[in-house]
């Protein structure tokens, strides 16, 4: 979580920020918002406060309103804290023919949290989603830009595991 | 000019007019429209009542369209004819819009101030069914204040867009806009943000149905026992033309001229309709015609002669 | 075993960098087109291939392409839908992945043919490992020259930049994708105008899918007419299929249209048959919103003759027999899947990617899941079905946009052709449960 007085990019996401601005027409700057929320989502801990998108809507001279009204739309965009791993099961229906509904059984119970729920400790976040185009490799999930696929309960004991590690 | 004939009259209109517009031209059968809104640019297009059937495309294209097409948002080609209440599917449809529009929308027209001038209310009327199929659970939000003299119901509310149109175009910040999405979608400021600027108020009269409300009206009267009078004044900001809505010597609350369709005339400004609520601010002009159809004319309508006398009195 | 045109070089080693690309033919279409056609021959040879959208709609990709508008100075763009979230659909995410260059140069090519000087490839977001891909691809061509300020001296310059979407079906709409790359929510315009007269910036713009971009590829390498030589009448070329479901063998294929539909299911060379020994039940062949078929319309069209998989003939018989091959997500149902349980889901995803502009679907997706949700767990009654299929008649058409026909779609043909289903689930709710929402028809039911 962020101070709101200390919000401020990086200089390299400011540089990111600045080639993706350069994508579009020059008076088209808002073209930029959704590639920019990604970035302050990255570096603001996870997910965006009113804070973060009153930031991103100064880089891009838009008005706050713009950037709320965004991302709340988009799914990947989170609003509200979450844990320092996500994890994003597929929960729609070619998974689920592949058991995608007893990999989300077997998360609730080995984190011992709810779906939309996270950890005690902060760590992990289990949230289910809808299709993420790996059907032909279900079940899986998706933890940041990774994608986890032909899940089996050992596959992802490991995986907890490797992100528990990484993470502390 | 393109001539088009919607359900067997035909009339001819300026090249760019919309169905809605081209049947509102006609007079009679005309569609309903909760998100189409003429005075407000990119309005319409959602709550699909408006939809009509295409039967012939045009004179050079015959061919009807696929579709039932919204007739707020097509723009008529010559020799275009169009079915709206002669066409069952179009009713059908129409009846279908309206129940989606009802399913979580709270009923709560006894203790809703919009009550006798809502167009969900005419259309349920004129399309709804007796009995609701929807048993689970509405969905709810709480009510919150939209800046101090406004109050947003986002329970009623149809998604039609249109305050955020007039917050777009006639304030010079838009502070409120359309959260998240689907079936959650609401109206909000996000974090809690004054909507504050002289025409905010426009908001009100542009709102189809019970969402956004005048505060300093709220629980005084139901509409159908205040009696609406043309005034104008002097205003800088605004043409000052409006409506008083009385009960007995008292102006409950001002409000924008509304035209036949129900919208507004023209716009005003937030210092007019809140807080020039004395008779001796306004000229009055003569009581505002309305419609024979309406529960305000129901109320044993009188025109109150008396009045130009009492306004001396009050001024004295 | 059918000719491959996008797929070919997929195992080749290192097909996902400029050289082994070029290696194995890459950027020949480029040099020919740039060097050797006009921008109209190009559009001329796209036009003979008979090549239709393979993003689902399957709209003639050339003639999309002639409605652009030329008669304004304004720019015009390309915009690449690579925004593939239809259930049952994974096939662009192998190519951009695999091949990312194959799109590149298709980008190019058809840029040089619309007379676009930017172009846009929109991903989703939940595929941002490829625009990790798609943006190095990018990269190596600036560096070789193909892309950027007079490509190869032949005086034409385009530039090209990767967009990420954030996570909604609908962008894959494209006046959702426009706004969306607008910066705006993916709220899909209400048509007219098109995009091909004022899309993004409200310029004239082109929207065209992942595969039909890269299928320019080799019809400019080959000509249109040798691609429209593959393939059965108006379904010219190769498809890329994703299977997945209960079949032995999920993947992403590219068969040569025509295939039919019992060779694509039970031949090694596909899926391979069902998987676990079962039978089939039935299949969504084109993507979660095409209409579900049962095995006895599936292989059969109505004149008996094989189904074929092409879009004609999976569409034999409208939806009364009928489905669509839309995006070519092809998911297979083994006897044991439930298809009341795979409707709710699919409604769900209707439900959750619904954008809540207009209000049938808004209201009425939402509404049919909640009826869906409570048939399959046991709280239906009889009178839902006949008001299931009254919601979903009520939804389709009649919004602004085609996720509307989307939702309706799977629950209409679910209850037209397994009703029986529904029927089971609310007389017998607790066998329901005690089968672990596994369907077993009644008569099977002391065999558990």
């Amino acid at each position: 979580m962020t101070e709101a007085k200390h919000i401020e990019l990086s200089p390299e996401a400011m540089m990111e920020v600045g080639r993706i601005i350069s994508h579009y027409p020059a008076d088209k700057q808002k073209s930029a918002l959704l590639p920019v929320l990604h970035i302050a989502q990255k570096e603001f801990g996870g997910w965006l406060s009113s804070e973060s998108m009153d930031y991103v809507a100064r880089l891009l001279h838009i008005h706050p309103i713009e950037v709320y009204e965004v991302a709340t739309f988009y799914s990947m965009f989170n609003t509200k804290p979450v844990g320092k791993v996500l994890i994003e099961v597929c929960q729609t229906g070619p998974c689920c023919l592949n058991g995608a509904e007893k990999i989300v059984s077997y998360l609730e119970k080995k984190l011992q949290i709810k779906v939309g729920e996270t950890t005690r400790d902060g760590m992990f976040t289990l949230k289910t989603v809808e299709c993420l185009g790996a059907c032909g490799y279900a079940p899986m999930f998706q933890i940041g830009e990774t994608f986890y696929e032909h899940l089996t309960e050992e596959k992802v004991d490991n995986i907890l595991l490797e992100m528990r590690n990484k993470n502390s | 000019m393109p001539k088009v004939t919607i359900d067997d009259i035909t009339i001819e209109v300026p090249a760019g007019t919309t169905i809605l517009e081209a049947a509102r031209q006609i007079g009679v059968n005309v569609p309903p429209a909760m998100c189409y809104y003429s005075k407000l640019k990119g309005s319409g297009g959602k709550c699909r009542v408006c939809l009509v059937k295409v039967t012939k495309g045009s004179d050079k294209d015959p061919r009807p369209m696929p579709k039932l097409v919204a007739s707020c948002r097509t723009t008529v080609m010559d020799g275009m004819e169009v079915r709206n209440v002669t066409s069952p599917e179009v009713i059908e449809a129409r009846r279908g819009v309206v129940e989606f529009l009802l399913v979580n929308h709270p009923l709560d027209c006894p203790i809703c101030d919009q009550a006798g001038e809502c167009h969900l209310q005419d259309l349920s009327y004129d399309h709804g069914l007796s009995k609701s199929r929807y048993d689970f659970e509405r969905r709810t939000f709480e009510r919150i204040d939209i800046g101090d003299k406004i109050q947003l119901h986002m329970n009623r509310c149809i998604l039609c867009y249109r305050c955020t149109q007039v917050a777009e175009q006639l304030t010079p910040e838009r502070k409120h806009g359309v959260l998240y999405r689907g079936e959650v979608s609401e109206i909000s400021t996000f974090i809690a943000t004054a909507v504050d600027n002289e025409f905010s108020g426009n908001m009100i009269d542009v709102c189809p149905v019970g969402a956004l409300t005048d505060k300093t009206f709220r629980f005084k009267s139901r509409v159908w026992f205040t009696k609406p009078m043309y005034a104008h004044r002097n205003c800088p900001t605004c043409s000052g033309k409006v409506a008083l809505w009385y009960q007995g010597e008292e102006v409950l609350r001002v409000t924008s001229r509304k035209d036949k369709w129900g919208e507004s005339e023209g716009f005003i400004c937030n210092e007019c309709r809140f807080d020039k609520k004395n008779t001796s601010d306004w000229t009055i002009e003569g009581p505002a015609p309305v419609d024979r159809h309406s529960v305000i004319s129901q109320n044993h309508y009188e025109l109150p002669y008396e009045l130009p006398v009492n306004q001396k009195k009050l001024s004295n | 075993m059918g000719r491959k045109l996008l797929l070919e070089n997929l195992d080749k080693p290192e097909i996902n960098t400029i050289d082994g690309y070029i290696k194995y033919g890459g950027y020949r279409a480029l040099e020919k087109a740039l060097k050797s056609m006009t921008p109209d021959e190009v559009t001329e040879e796209v036009k003979k291939s008979g090549l239709r959208g393979r993003g689902g709609a399957g709209f003639p990709t050339g003639m999309k392409w002639s409605f652009l508008d030329k008669s304004t100075d304004k720019p015009r763009y390309l915009l690449c839908n690579a925004d593939e979230s239809e259930p049952g659909t994974f096939k662009d995410r192998l190519l951009m992945e695999k091949i990312p260059h194959l799109l590149v140069e298709g980008m190019i090519v058809s840029s040089y043919a619309l007379g676009c000087r930017t172009s846009y490839i929109y991903i989703r977001g939940e595929y941002m490992f490829i625009l990790r891909i798609l943006e190095k691809a990018i990269a190596e061509a600036y560096a070789k020259g193909y892309l950027g300020q007079n490509i190869l001296g032949t005086g034409y310059s385009l530039d090209l930049h990767v967009h990420p979407g954030a996570g909604a079906y609908i962008c894959g709409e494209e006046t959702a994708l426009i706004e969306s790359l607008e910066g705006k929510r993916g709220n899909p315009r209400i048509k007219p105008p098109f995009p091909a007269i004022a899309g993004l910036y409200n310029c004239p713009t082109i929207v065209n899918n992942v595969e039909s971009i890269a299928a320019v590829v080799p019809i400019v390498n080959n000509g249109g007419e040798d691609y429209a030589k593959i393939g059965i009448g108006k379904s010219t070329g190769t498809k890329l299929i994703s299977a997945s479901g209960n079949i032995n063998k999920p993947g992403v294929y590219e068969i040569e249209l025509g295939v039919s539909v019992e060779e694509f299911i039970y031949s090694d060379e596909y899926c391979g048959g069902i998987a676990n020994g079962l039978d089939i039940k039935a299949c969504v062949p084109g993507g979660s919103s095409v209409p579900i078929l049962p095995k006895d319309l599936l292989f059969k069209q109505s004149d008996g003759s094989p189904r074929l998989m092409t879009y004609e003939s999976l569409s034999e018989g409208g939806f009364a027999t009928g489905s669509m091959l839309g995006s070519g997500g092809f998911i297979v149902f083994d006897e044991k899947a439930c298809i009341v349980r795979n409707t709710w889901n699919f409604a769900r995803f209707y439900h959750h990617e619904s954008c809540g502009q207009c209000s049938p679907c808004r209201e009425g997706t939402g509404w049919m899941e909640r009826v869906l949700h409570n048939i399959e767990y046991g709280h239906g009654k009889m009178e839902d079905i006949d008001l299931l299929w009254d919601i979903q008649r009520k939804i389709e058409g009649n919004t602004i946009c085609p996720l509307g026909d989307a939702a309706a779609w799977p629950v209409a043909a679910a209850i037209r052709h397994f009703r029986h289903e529904f029927e089971y689930h609310v007389k017998y709710p607790h066998r329901v449960f005690d089968a672990d929402h596994v369907y077993q028809p009644e008569m099977k039911m002391q065999t558990v």
